[in-house]
Parts: C-alpha cells; structure tokens; sequence
C-alpha cells in the first residue's frame, strides 16, 4: 500500500476556532484520518515533523518571534501551504493592534486597566516569554502560501473540500456557498 | 535562567503546541536535586484591552468573542451583558434571555464534551485498563482521540456526536457554530423556530443517557483511584463563582459573587456583579503575559483562589436540575459537604455539569417562550457597565466604559484560566516538587504527571493544543551557564 500523504496544521496568533471548525467535520474527521497521516499537529502527540508533509494548514498570523520561526520550519517541510481563516490571511482581528504603537497595548493591559495591582510598575519581559512583534504579520508576507481558505472561521465543509481536492491533486476550487469572508 | 549556583538546574517543558504561541513550564532545581520553583509562562499577548478603544460598542460582542474559538459564546455573551446595560436594556425579554441560556448550555455542553472524551479520556481509558502502570500514565502514543476510537470506538463516537449537538444548539440560537452573531445589546436577533426546535428536541434524550454514562465514568474512574488521585497536585484554596442571587443554586449564565475559603466559611457573598472591583485584584509578575488575580481582601498572597467546575461545586449551595443537584450531593460527600479541594476531582465536576446543561437544555427546548418574537429592549443609556458570567472554564469579567459618541473607551478582561493561574503554577510546583525532587536525569515517564495536572482545569490559553491529543514535551536540562546538558522528548510513536 502506498503510503499515505501527510498533513500537519498549527496555530500560530490564532483564537484556535479554525482548529474548532476542523473538528467541527465531527465524524467525517474519523474519516480523514483514513485518508492521510496526521502529522505534526494539535491532534496528535508529534512534537515536531516526522517525515516531509504533503499539506501544512496555519491558523493565525506571526505577533512573535517564535510564531515566525514556526512559520518558515513549516514552509520547509511541506509540500503545500495552506493559510486558513482570516487571521493567517490577514492578520484578522488580533492586526487591529497594527496601526497602535505596541507599547501602548502592553500599558493598557498591566498598567491602566483598573483592578491591576503593580506596585513595581511591571511590564512582562522574562526571557522565558518570546518577544512580540511590533506589528502582527499575515503569514503570506512571511513565507510563500499556496492557498488561501477564507472564513473567521472557514466552515468545516470548506476545509473539508479544499483538503480533499487537494489530497487528489485537484485545484481547490471551493464552492460559492461555502466561501465565508466574515 | 533563575539558576544561580552551577549545580542548579533548570528543566524548561515545553509544551511544543504551545510554544507556537501559548505556555510552557520551567523546572528549577537546585544543587541538592530539590525543586526550588516550578512556572508556567503564559506566553500569547493580544493586545484586546487597547486596539477595541474607539471602536462603537455594538461590535464588540462580535469581536471579543475571536479572543478564544473553542469558547467564543461565553465572550459573546459577557459582552453582551455588559451591552446590554449600555443600552439600558439588562432585563431582557424571556425570549431574550431563554435564547441566551439555551446558547450558553450549547456551550457548556460542547466544551465539557470536548475537554472530557477527545482530550482526558485517553488518560483515564488506557490509565486503568492495565496498559499503564499507573492511573493517569496512558502510553503515549494512545493519547489522542483517534487511539479512543480505536479501541473504544463507542466511546469516541459518543464524545464526537455530544460536542457536536452542542455546536448545533449553537448554531441555532447565534446563526454560527463558532463566531456566531446571535446577541445583540439588549437581547438577541432571532428566537428558535419549531423545526430547529424539533431537530434538538429529538436527540435530547440520547444525549442526556451519554451525558449519565459520562458521569459514571468520571466518577467511578475517581473512586477507584482516589488514594492516587487525592494527593496529585492538590492544595487546599479558596473558590469563586458566581452563584444565583435568589438561592446559591449553580446558575452558569447569571447571578452574584461568591467565594468561599478551603473549609467552605464564605469570604464573599450576594456581590453584585457590578461590584467586582470590590473583590479582585490583578497582580502583574514579569514572566507571564497573563495575570494573577486575588480576593482584594486577602491580598495578593493569601487572597488567590479557583474557578471552573470544582469550584463551582464548592460554591453552590445546590443545583436547579434534580439528576445533577443528586450528583452533587454525591459529589459533597466525599469531603463531609466541605469543599472538595482535589484537583483531580475537576474532572467529576465538570462531568456533573455537563449533565445539569443537558438538563437544563432539555427543559428550555420545550419552553414556548423561546419562539416569542420580542426581542430586543431598550432604556436610559449608561456609560459604563460589567457583564459576568460563568464560562465553561470559569468566571469571565467583562468590564466596558463607552463614550456619548458610542465609542469604547476603557475595557477591562478577565478571563477564567486568568484566575486559575496562580492554582495551576501551584498545581506544576506540587507534582514538580512530589515527583522530581532527589532525581539526577530527566525523568520521562513522569513528564506527563505535569501535563495531567494543567490539563485537569482546562486551561482556555491553548485547550486546543491538547484538545485532541496530549501535548507533546521537550525538557532541556541546562546547567548554571545555560549550557545543555541533557534533552529529552516525550513524543507519539
Ligand atoms: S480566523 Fe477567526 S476563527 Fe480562525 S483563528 Fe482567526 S479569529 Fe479565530
């Protein structure tokens, strides 16, 4: 038996409800785990990639250092890139930071908002925690992408459909009902 | 990093999902191979609380929810809350406030569901069928979901149709299964019709039976191994909720603060939740990007306590619904009716309320309240407001001031893992300090212990990383100078 292609997905500056709308495919998700290997991913246990990948899916756009670390490894090992939901597409609702200095969006959360209490006047700044961006990419301004899945978040049928063409060599051509831009 | 002596050590455990933008967890040793401290780094940052000034109030239900995909309602709703007082419009239609529960029961239900079968059932299904040696030590590569359906294929199918039935009583009450529209300050934009209605209405019973079966098997998997289970990451701490104004009963979707301390005396009482600055505090600590709130009263050093399921156990003085008020007398006993401070027991809790939602979403579907066609209200505008409610993860503030032109102008988030912050750094120390302590290598096996313990309060910074699987570990052993000396991987095979 031919081996079967593999997949790995990742979320990067993302709320995760892309991941959600994956699962979302319910029992169908039983179904794509026939069809492909699951590699590096949120469904699994492999902490990094076990083998060159077929389709690489990111939610999310890069607010760190370390998103975009993860973001290049990503465009190395797979075939094809898949950038799903409007924030790997364009930085989405989190890109709201962009046009405000990050400073200020870091004051506002440990220092003004009211019930803070911050004696030392802390701003977090450990080297444990990466350092943000001062602007929030889309993932196509980073590396190449292959395809865009538009949607906030794209609807399981769509995800569905697009991975499937895919996985058959065919353009993903998702139907007209099922391309969401909210 | 904090290593001081040469032979200090630090292990950093890093979660690898979450390194792609949410946690991870330092170890420090000293040179006597003693745990000194043990961290967990929240490490996303998102910058809500300023980039939403300016922006009209009647969006921001819509936009706060894309803080968190796998419990977007519960920030839809909260700002709704708080919406909805904006516009004076806080006592809502019945059909307002039905549609509301009925969506945040979907919620409820879906999230437990989730947290439950795809992401602990592997620890419980292979820690006690013999395949591991003890009860939460599942071998690695059966951790995830589809190993679940593997060989309890029942079981997975189960937990998938349960979170599904959830996202489809979302989905018709906000119009979306994720990111949905349905509140709008002051109530809500469509009522249920009676084909939606039926469609939920039929599966209703099925799902309460698995909801019961999910219960036994949370709480049997707890009785059988409760000597194991009592003292893993366990500490005694105070609780917080939001409790029914009328009665104390369990109410996920409203009510009034209250707290109570390890031996149930209450601490706080009957606060509305306009108040809440009254009775917390945050505190800012330089290693996280999330912050460590308190009981003001207390202070930042005694004043920390728990939300989510176990501490709305301990919190309430009942529950509405018969089946989950009997599982929770059950559930009280197992410490005399005093609060049950086992972190593990997060797991039973969740399970008891995962079947009060059921319950109760049975019991609304056949209110003919939620066809009504009322709507919307309206009154003297406000300029500042605080929606509380209790998430599936526990108690979510949000707290809004909005300007005569309908601008935001200050808005203040405090999400439910915040306040389990400080109990899930305890939680890390206590299995860190129980298990590590006196060992000269990287112990493997016991990394997963680490992973149970955060993974028992279902922490919202990353619940998908993990949500179908376990996470995956990398520990690196670095000495004073931070040179590597030792690494290790717990990976699937
Ligand atoms: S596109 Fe929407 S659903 Fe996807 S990660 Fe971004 S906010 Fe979440």
């Amino acid at each position: 038996m031919a081996a079967k292609p593999r997949i790995a997905t990742v979320s990067l500056a993302g709320c995760f409800g892309c991941h959600m709308s994956l699962l979302d495919l319910d029992e169908r998700i039983l179904k794509l785990a026939e069809l492909v290997e699951f590699d590096r991913s949120p469904i699994n246990d492999y902490k990094d990639f076990r083998a060159r990948c077929a389709v690489g899916v990111v939610e999310g756009g890069c607010c760190t250092e370390e998103n975009v670390h993860v973001l290049e490894r990503f465009r190395k090992q797979c075939d094809l890139l898949v950038s799903i939901g409007e924030c790997a597409i364009s930085g989405g609702i989190p890109a709201m930071r962009n046009n405000i200095p990050l400073r200020e969006c870091l004051e506002e959360a440990y220092l003004k908002s009211p019930g803070v209490y911050n004696p030392g006047g802390v701003i977090p700044n450990d080297p444990e925690i990466p350092l943000l961006l001062h602007r929030l990419y889309p993932c196509h301004e980073v590396v190449k992408i292959d395809l865009f899945i538009p949607g906030c978040p794209p609807p399981a049928d769509a995800i569905w459909d697009a991975l499937v063409s895919l996985l058959a060599g065919r353009p993903a051509a998702p139907a007209y009902d099922r391309l969401k831009y909210d | 990093m904090i290593s001081t002596g040469s032979r200090h050590r630090k292990y950093t455990i890093l979660p690898l999902t979450r390194v792609e933008g949410h946690g991870k967890v330092t170890i420090h040793m000293n040179g006597e191979g003693e745990v000194e401290q043990a961290r967990l780094h929240i490490v996303e940052f998102r910058g809500f609380e300023r980039f939403i000034l300016g922006r009209p109030y009647w969006e921001i239900p819509v936009i706060v929810q894309r803080l968190c995909g796998i419990c977007p309602v519960s920030h839809h709703l909260a700002a709704a809350k708080a919406m909805d007082r904006i516009v004076g419009g806080e006592h809502l239609t019945p059909t307002a406030e039905k549609i509301r529960r009925l969506m945040h029961y979907g919620q409820i239900f879906q999230s437990h569901a989730l947290h439950f079968f795809h992401l602990s059932s592997p620890d419980f299904l292979f820690g006690t069928d013999g395949t591991a040696a003890s009860a939460f030590e599942a071998p690695a590569e059966q951790r995830n979901i589809l190993a679940v359906a593997a060989r309890y294929p029942q079981l997975a199918v189960q937990g998938v149709m349960m979170r599904r039935y959830g996202q489809e009583i979302i989905r018709a009450t906000a119009g979306k299964k994720i990111h949905g529209t349905g509140a709008v300050p002051g109530g809500v934009n469509k009522n249920l019709s009676l084909s939606e209605r039926d469609v939920l209405l039929k599966e209703a019973e099925r799902m309460l039976e698995w909801a019961r079966g999910a219960l036994r098997l949370a709480r049997d998997f707890t009785m059988d191994h409760l000597a194991e289970l009592i003292p893993f990451g366990s500490f005694d701490s105070n609780h917080l909720s939001l409790v029914r104004e009328s009665d104390g009963a369990l109410d996920l979707y409203d009510g009034v603060l209250r707290a109570v301390d390890k031996d149930g005396r209450k601490l706080v009482d009957d606060v509305n939740c306009q108040r809440y600055l009254e009775v917390v505090r945050e505190e800012v600590r330089p290693w996280s990007y999330m912050k460590f709130p308190f009981l003001r009263e207390l202070g930042p050093e005694q004043g920390w306590y728990r939300v989510g399921p176990l501490a709305r156990m301990n919190t309430c003085s009942f529950i509405g619904t018969p089946e989950a008020d009997a599982a929770h007398r059950e559930f009280m006993e197992l410490n005399q009716g005093r609060p049950n401070n086992v972190t593990m027991c997060y797991h039973w809790a969740r399970m008891i309320e995962l079947l009060h939602s059921i319950e109760a979403i049975r019991d609304l579907l056949d209110d003919p309240d939620l066809q009504g066609d009322d709507l919307v209200v309206s009154g003297p505008r406000r300029e500042e407001a605080v929606g509380l409610l209790e998430a599936p993860r526990g108690t979510l503030f949000h707290h809004y001031r909005v300007n005569r032109n309908d601008e935001v102008t200050m808005c203040n988030l405090i999400v439910s893992t915040t306040s389990n912050n400080e109990p899930m750094n305890r939680a890390v120390t206590k299995v860190a300090k129980d298990h590590f302590t006196g060992r000269k290598e990287i112990p493997e096996g016991l990394l997963n212990h680490i992973e149970v313990a955060i993974r028992a309060y279902d922490p919202c910074l990353s619940c998908a990383t993990h949500a179908v699987g376990g996470m995956p570990l990398a520990v690196e052993l670095r000495d004073a100078s931070g040179a590597l000396v030792d690494r290790r991987v717990r990976d699937a095979v």
